[in-house]
């Protein structure tokens, strides 16, 4: 028994023990500092992980030492080991920077409440990308939900309108994980079994209404919880309203990994020799994405809200993800895959940025970015160029993976929506110029709630956030690793060498 | 027609209950009665899972001392027929004879098992081809099941259980001898099947979790109305729908938006 043959489990137990520890804690910088160490642990856990899937691969780990087909496995390739990463490197970015966001929004005493549950949180969305195991995905799922709901809850001190943001979120979510589960019910009665690579086996070859069912069930239910265009209803408020570090963490996150459990359902346990999967791509995914891309990034344009114009925006960007599975092709999925990691690094950045703001400015309507360029000016670079990652300028990540989707649309055959993809950033353009054109070229306000002299943001504040900024033009300069591990998790998913 | 129809009640009775909780979800606007059909929306769903597991004839799922520890597993004949197969000394059978040297040998008996398998009496040959080719279904064996067939082949080292073998010639002793192998202890728990039908237990499982699951819901939901309750004043959708309104549109500099508008 040597650290690495425990490893896959550790990024679970870890911040799962250390939740309740946390919470029990005296209100004050303990819970913070000991959670922040927590989720640096997990995620350099997280990244020797990475490391350590075989090319083309996967580490299995016999949860309890029950062999897999009959307990829980956990099972890491490459696709699920970017989430993993993705998830816990946002959150060992957002968990330094939200101490003092984070103690000006909430009520002290509900301090180490919060980062217990933001821990959760955590564990429950990396749960849901390591486990291989079909019934486990709605248990893990529900975890990170239920401490969603509770963190979104926590902005009440600031708007009340976040209780009913939470409690919408709760009554969609609550019903997409149960269609989920009804999908799984079904697959169970078609296989009876749970294990995912087991299911894949077992179902190869039954093309009956029962599967078909449990398709359009889970589909449905991962949509909600991914809020693909038109079941999104509950995002927007979730995300205007959540304390700003919530919505950092949540934003880059949450959407991402039910995206992943999408394409984990689509690719590895159905597999693309169903026939009604190019359907599926052509009628459902491929219109969707491509609605969604245009409608929200639409509604994104006349929003005064920042940050639910942010939330509008990642309603569209999942568009763009949903577009590239729709595609059908493995060069659609890689390109999905990093513009999945590409959004939540950017969204990251910008959320980060808006909370600065509302730290110093106590607003996050766009009339308080009114001259940031002079008051702020890291905040504001930090707005500037995520926002240009989200438009798809080059040599920052949203070019790249936006590049990726260009060329595996023109690969497929499918060259309108290439253009689609061109025109709908121009949308991009238009609300991501509103914000900048404040920001650079309107002086800061002398009267009105928005005046006076505002510093820059703490450095504990500033430095998570230039460090996310600076990981957005990275790895928009050095394509090649997250493009390199992309392709080869899609190439492993396609070939359904699981 | 009509039978297809009335043999499936059970799905009938899921999807009533599971529509009757969407609709009060969607039409009502108090919110507690919203929590509340979400409830019943979720407990349609257990009931499904639990139907599914359901054997005609099949007892609880719990160990019958003086019986072979064998499972009859299969469904309850609404849906896909799960056929039957025939079992013989059970897994933990196989663990308690390997552990006291005495092998009694039981006899073949029918039970319900795997899918579309064909039905057989005899313990030899079918039982051992259609529990291998279910091999999925013996996922229906519960923990303690395999926990016992694990222990035996702790304990149990694999002479004693070769010896048990021996004593009792059978396919399903044979299949007992396995089990001593620990991870085809299932499998060998699963193939050796006894006279006692159990319901799969698997689905109860998987809903004692999911009721968990669903309480925790339910009493975040309902927290939630009794905060929006203390900040609102009212819980009706409608007047929180107006009150929104009025804070978003109604109010000039000052409020929470704290814009000038």
């Amino acid at each position: 028994m040597t650290f690495l043959d425990q490893l896959p489990v550790l990024p679970i137990v870890v911040p799962l023990c250390a939740a309740p520890i946390v919470i029990l804690l005296p209100a004050g910088r303990a819970p913070w500092v000991v959670s922040t160490l927590v989720v640096w642990t997990t995620f350099y856990l997280c990244a020797r992980l990475l490391a350590a899937v075989p090319d083309g691969g996967a580490l299995s780990y016999a949860l309890g030492d029950w062999a897999p087909p009959i307990g829980i496995e956990y099972r890491i390739d490459l696709a699920n080991g970017i989430i993993l990463t993705l998830v816990s490197g946002i959150a060992s970015l957002v968990l330094p920077f939200s101490f003092n966001s984070i103690k000006s929004e909430i009520d002290d005493r509900q301090l180490s409440n919060f980062f217990g549950a933001l821990l959760i949180c955590m564990t429950g969305l990396m749960g849901v990308a390591i486990t291989g195991d079909a019934f486990n995905v709605f248990v893990f799922l529900e975890i990170s939900s239920l401490s969603t709901y509770a963190l979104i809850a926590l902005g009440a001190r600031a708007d009340r309108r976040a209780l009913t943001a939470s409690f919408n979120y709760l009554v969609m979510g609550t019903i997409g994980a149960t269609f989920f589960v009804i999908g799984i019910g079904l697959l169970y009665q078609a296989t009876g079994t749970l294990n995912m690579a087991d299911l894949h086996a077992k179902l190869a070859g039954q093309d009956n209404r029962v599967v078909q069912a449990g398709f359009a069930f889970i589909i449905v239910g991962m949509g909600l919880k991914a809020a693909m265009f038109p079941i999104h209803l509950w995002l927007p408020n979730a995300y205007t309203y959540a304390p700003s570090a919530v919505s950092a963490f949540v934003a880059a996150t949450a959407t991402k990994v039910a995206i992943y459990v999408l394409v984990r359902f689509i690719y590895t346990v159905y597999g693309l020799d169903f026939s009604f999967m190019q359907e599926a791509f052509l009628y459902i995914f491929l219109p969707i994405g491509i609605v969604g891309m245009f409608g929200a990034s639409t509604v994104a344009i006349f929003q005064e809200d920042v940050k639910r114009l942010l939330a509008y925006s990642s309603v569209g960007q999942i568009g763009y993800i949903l577009l590239g599975i729709g595609l059908g092709t493995q060069a659609g999925l890689s390109a999905a895959l990093v513009h999945l990691v590409n959004h939540g690094l950017m969204k990251g950045a910008l959320f980060m940025a808006v909370a600065c703001v509302v730290y110093r400015l106590g607003s996050k309507n766009c009339h308080a970015f009114e001259g940031l360029a002079r008051r702020m000016p890291f905040t504001a670079a930090a707005f500037i160029f995520s926002g240009l990652s989200l438009i798809g300028v080059p040599l920052t990540v949203g070019f790249v993976s936006k590049w990726q989707l260009l060329k595996a649309s023109f690969e497929a055959d499918y060259a309108f929506v290439g253009f689609l993809i061109v025109a709908s950033s121009f949308l991009a353009v238009i609300y991501v110029g509103r914000i900048v054109e404040l920001i650079l070229l309107r002086p800061a306000p002398t009267e009105g709630p928005y005046a006076g002299d505002v510093k820059e943001a703490p450095a504990l504040m500033v430095v998570p956030m230039l460090l996310l900024v600076a990981a957005n033009i990275y790895f928009g300069v050095q394509t090649e690793f997250t493009a390199s591990i992309a392709d080869a998790a899609a190439a492993a998913l396609t070939s359904g060498a699981r | 027609m009509i039978e297809f129809v009335l043999e499936r009640y059970n799905y009938w009775i899921f999807i009533i209950l599971m529509m009757t909780g969407l609709y009060i979800v969607i039409s009502r606007g108090n919110l507690v009665k919203k929590i509340i059909g979400l409830n019943v929306f979720q407990t349609s769903v257990f009931i499904f899972y639990i139907s599914i597991g359901k054997i005609v004839g099949g007892t609880a799922p719990i160990f019958i001392e003086g019986h072979g520890g064998g499972h009859g597993h299969g469904d309850d004949g609404h849906g896909e027929d799960h056929g039957a197969a025939a079992g013989d000394p059970g897994g933990s059978h196989a663990q308690e004879s390997a552990g006291l040297h005495d092998a009694p040998a039981n006899d073949a008996a029918p039970a319900a098992y795997s899918v579309g398998a064909p039905a057989s009496d005899d313990a030899s040959g079918d039982a051992g081809e259609a529990a291998s080719l279910h091999v999925v279904n013996a996922v229906g064996v519960d923990a303690e099941e395999t926990a016992n067939a694990l222990l035996a082949a702790d304990a149990a080292p694999i002479f004693a259980a070769a010896e048990n073998a021996d004593a009792t010639p059978t396919a399903g002793g044979a299949h007992g001898a396995e089990s001593a192998h620990g991870v085809d202890g299932a499998h060998g728990a699963a193939e050796a099947v006894a006279d006692v039908v159990y319901t799969n237990p698997l689905p109860h499982v998987l809903i004692l979790t999911a009721i968990v699951v669903g309480i925790a819901t339910t009493s975040v939901g309902l927290a939630l109305a009794v905060r929006i309750r203390e900040a609102y004043g009212t819980i009706e959708e409608d007047e929180l729908n107006v009150d929104d309104q009025i804070a978003e549109f109604g109010h000039a500099a000052g409020d929470a938006e704290g814009a000038p508008t």
